[in-house]
């Protein structure tokens, strides 16, 4: 499955990039994507715990699967007001 | 007309009161959240806002039609700022109407402490003696 991954606040500026594409194997949960992060980007580790993930605009648990075409957000603790 | 919006503009307080006013809406209560010039004892140059933008504004739609469920005959706007922010500018301006005021006070805080633990905005702290995302911890 292909999916768009964003970056936003302290994730962005700490991968240094504000997303990507990646393509995962079938099946492919969230638990899972955040742990192939973890491999890919040294300065995600630390950041893991802090963040929520945002599945087409809607947050997600750890054993969603994910799907041909998401667009999956990193949400680090928000801030309004 | 309903109103729930992320911006790079500078905020007008009377638009989210025209999109929750009408003649059956007796009181109309408004919140400003502005730009503090101490946070922590620290003096701030500047506050750089940045959204997930179209999610933001689901989750603040969202927000209106919670409150429109617990308080009925409420109506509630909301328009937060992104961008660079100096001390004194306003970063949210909410606006929450009902018949009577008891509904409308109650709506307009609960707008603004939803919108702070569920919709995708963040801030960095610029201060004079360095730069923090609020809410990440030390």
């Amino acid at each position: 499955v292909k999916i768009r991954l964003l970056y936003f606040a302290v994730v962005r500026e700490r991968l240094r990039r504000d997303g990507e594409l990646l393509e995962l194997p079938e099946g492919t949960t969230v638990d899972e994507l955040l742990d192939e992060l973890e491999r890919r980007h040294s300065g995600f580790a630390g950041l893991r715990a802090a963040c929520k993930v945002a599945v087409n605009q809607d947050f997600a648990s750890g054993e969603a699967e994910l799907r041909d075409g998401d667009e999956v957000a990193l949400i680090p603790p928000v801030a309004g007001g | 007309m309903s109103l729930f919006r992320v911006t790079d503009a500078p905020l007008s307080l009377d638009e989210v009161v025209r999109a929750v006013s009408t003649p059956e809406h007796g009181g109309v209560v408004t919140f400003t959240g502005a730009v503090r010039a101490l946070s922590h004892g620290k003096k701030i140059v500047r506050l750089e806002y940045e959204a997930y933008r179209p999610m933001a504004e689901k989750k603040l739609a969202e927000i209106g039609r919670s409150i429109n469920e617990e308080w009925p005959g409420t109506r509630v706007a909301i328009v937060h700022r992104v961008g660079v922010l100096g001390v004194g500018e306003a970063a949210v301006v909410i606006a929450a109407s009902a018949p009577h005021r008891a509904a409308a006070f109650e709506a307009c805080r609960a707008a603004i402490d939803r919108l702070k633990e569920s919709v995708p905005i963040w801030k960095k702290e610029v201060a004079e003696d360095g730069e923090t995302w609020v809410g990440l911890g030390p």
